[in-house]
């Protein structure tokens, strides 16, 4: 598949996955491929502490604010791909929706008194929707090729994409309801936008993978794009036994026989869950490799998004 | 605390907290299983409904809010006899439907509440409620004179610990203004809101509409008379948390990620001045019998100069870096917590599948004090 007709499919991407998957690590990925194809990016998180930031240039901890700052610039041919970056927060878009729509007295009283925490808890799926309503207000703007959501872990991503269509049946009349009928029919037309799930390939995470896929497509009724595999094992081909032509060490000759038992396990554990994947969900797989690291900075987003990119085109 | 040998046999409440994804349901079923060998009775509770959980329990039925009884098999222990091992799974909807029932003054009071759509909101889907309800659960088993220790895991967000303030939120749910304000006049016995209240509730009507306010205050209404119980209650659970027998061990993975998040849930315990009582870090790459991963790198290096296969080479020194890595991501969170027992399970070829798996974890977990295997 051609990179450039993957990132058009929809403008708003909603990224989800169980947590530990490296939801997060592959958002950076796909802002940094898609950028270095020249498309202008926004990644957006939602839960204000995601670490995107650090993976795409900022400070390794540093945590979005709610005003967008730019991460990287002058990326692809012609230097016109960049990567935007925010957060986004119920409060905030409450503050922000109320303001825009003349209501700037009700907002003030709103933050005044601690309403928000009673009106989010009448109708449960409020801060979602207001966390939606924003980001559909970003995904019609002209001023991005390409939307990013770092979502919530799968468990709040169901519930997440559900509030739509649950507050349309509790909240009736006034600017809740109008945002979420918005927030519905985005959701439901996939020219606009797809959710991409992530997952490890391991038993669990396969598992909960393929329920979230059919949950969000029975429930929801979202488009899902390709499923990115995260944290493959790349191949090595190891010749047996192992020996060493030096001075004899059985303790290297014992590091090394034991490490590539594990690399071949691994490996064979991993092909054994893309399988099972693929019988059990039909959708295109895109592979990210394992990085031999426990924490991850730019660089490696830039290697990795070139590995997204190899196997985006590889996909049918 | 000097051990996990003594935590699990004198501890009465382990709280499992940390980041989603890294293996605290379990862990949590890992240290009950190895409890039970020892001789204790002991209930693990659940959060997540974790079907694989009750398949490696050999819970055909899965897990159910009512706590079941595992088949254990001999012990391993043979000085000691066997204990019991029960799970359950929480159900935050009835759990939170039980403490209605048996506060309400009336059956018929209960079932107004029951029925009314706030109250199946704040039960249901709230944050913040399924930590309450946890913390419920907790105090039930706690006190269920079935159980001598209680094994918890919590819910994998960043509220979750609020577990330990949860049990607080609800009464002061029921100091805020809005709700005085909705609740004066009926108090009062006037049957019209006062003015501050009619501006509460045009404000929240216009964001939201009007019947969400009409079921809110028909909640209200129902819920009085039944404050002072839910106090109390709330104030109980609370304590116990706080109490020296409850414990709470942290797990995570050696993703610097995931430790960065399970250092801020020990600063949220240090805040509640609680101890972290054990660290468990979950999927470590192993060393493949080297004796430091330092030590491991350092062999790495030394293998191309003494002709090893360029391929082996470099596989053991991809593995060596991550080993390297993984130690120095972890090493914050282990200066952060002090002188406590840290634990570490490795990369497992496969999943817990049945109780087999689940003693091996508890090997893993017990290695270093010569515990189960």
């Amino acid at each position: 598949m051609d990179p450039l007709k993957f990132f058009a499919a929809s403008r708003l991407v909603i990224v989800a996955g169980k947590g530990g998957v490296g939801k997060t690590t592959v958002t950076a990925v796909l802002a940094r491929a898609a950028a270095r194809l020249g498309q202008r990016v926004l990644v957006i998180d939602v839960e204000g502490r995601s670490g995107l930031a650090g993976l795409l240039g900022g400070e390794r901890d540093e945590v979005l604010g709610y005003d967008e700052r730019v991460l990287a610039s002058g990326l692809g041919e012609g230097g016109r791909g960049e990567i935007h970056g925010r957060s986004i927060t119920a409060g905030h878009a409450l503050l922000d929706y109320l303001d825009a729509h003349g209501m700037g007295r009700v907002s003030k009283r709103l933050s005044k008194t601690g309403v928000f925490d009673v009106v989010s808890t009448a109708a449960p799926g409020i801060e979602d929707i207001l966390v939606l309503g924003k980001v559909k207000q970003l995904e019609r703007s002209a001023d991005y090729d390409l939307v990013l959501v770092d979502g919530p872990a799968a468990g709040h991503a169901i519930a997440f994409l559900q509030a739509a269509a649950g507050l349309l049946g509790s909240v009736t009349g006034g600017p809740i309801e109008t945002q979420a009928r918005e927030v519905a029919e985005l959701l439901a037309d996939p020219a606009r936008c797809q959710v991409l799930l992530v997952t490890l390939a391991e038993e669990t995470p396969v598992n909960e993978l393929v329920e979230t896929a059919f949950t969000l497509e029975d429930r929801v009724g979202v488009a899902l794009a390709p499923v990115v595999v995260n944290a493959v094992y790349p191949d090595r081909t190891i010749p047996e036994p192992i020996a060493v032509t030096g001075a004899r060490d059985d303790e290297l000759v014992g590091v090394l026989s034991a490490a590539a038992a594990f690399r071949r396990s691994r490996r064979e554990l991993q092909h054994r869950q893309l399988e099972r994947l693929v019988e059990l969900l039909p959708l295109a797989q895109v592979h990210l490799p394992f990085r031999f690291t426990a924490t991850l900075g730019a660089h490696d987003t830039d290697a990795l998004a070139d590995a997204l990119l190899e196997s985006i085109e590889a996909c049918p | 605390m000097t051990s996990l040998d003594e935590l699990i046999t004198n501890t009465r409440i382990i709280v499992c907290s940390g980041p989603g994804g890294v293996g605290k349901t379990t862990t949590a079923a890992a240290l009950a299983l190895e409890a039970a060998h020892r001789g204790r009775r002991v209930v693990v509770v659940t959060i997540d409904p974790a079907k694989r959980l009750a398949d490696a329990l050999g819970l055909s039925g899965g897990l159910t809010n009512e706590a079941a009884r595992i088949d254990l098999p001999a012990a391993p222990h043979a000085d000691t006899p066997t204990g019991e091992l029960w799970a359950t799974m929480l159900d935050t909807r009835a759990t939170f439907d039980s403490i209605v029932e048996r506060y309400a003054p009336s059956p018929a009071q209960a079932a107004v509440i029951l029925a009314n759509p706030f109250y199946r909101n704040i039960s249901g889907a709230l944050s913040g409620t399924q930590e309450y309800m946890a913390a419920e659960k907790l105090f039930e088993l706690h006190t269920d004179e079935r159980f001598d220790l209680v094994v918890i895991d919590t819910p994998p967000t960043r509220n979750a610990l609020d577990f330990r303030d949860a049990p607080g939120r609800l009464t002061r749910f029921l100091d805020h203004r809005l709700y005085k304000a909705l609740m004066l006049p009926t108090r009062v016995g006037l049957k019209v809101m006062n003015v501050a209240a009619q501006v509460f509730v045009r404000t929240i009507s216009k964001v939201v509409g009007g019947d969400v306010i009409a079921d809110v205050v028909a909640f209200f209404q129902a819920f009085e008379g039944m404050e002072a119980g839910f106090r109390a209650r709330a104030d109980a659970v609370s304590t116990l948390l706080r109490a020296p027998e409850t414990s709470y061990v942290i797990v995570t993975s050696p993703r610097h990620e995931a430790v960065t998040e399970a250092s801020y849930f020990a600063d949220r315990l240090a805040d509640h001045r609680l101890a972290v009582a054990a660290v468990v870090v979950n999927r470590m790459h192993p060393l493949f019998g080297a004796a430091s991963a330092a030590r491991l790198e350092e062999l790495a290096l030394t293998a191309p100069a003494a002709g090893a296969d360029p391929e082996a080479a470099a596989n053991l020194l991809e593995l060596a870096h991550v080993a390297v890595d993984e130690a120095a991501a972890v090493a914050p969170l282990v200066t952060k917590v002090g002188a406590v027992p840290v634990a570490s399970i490795p990369l497992l070829d496969t999943d817990v599948h049945d109780l087999v798996g689940l003693a091996e974890i508890s090997g893993h977990l017990f290695a270093a004090s010569g515990g189960a295997r």
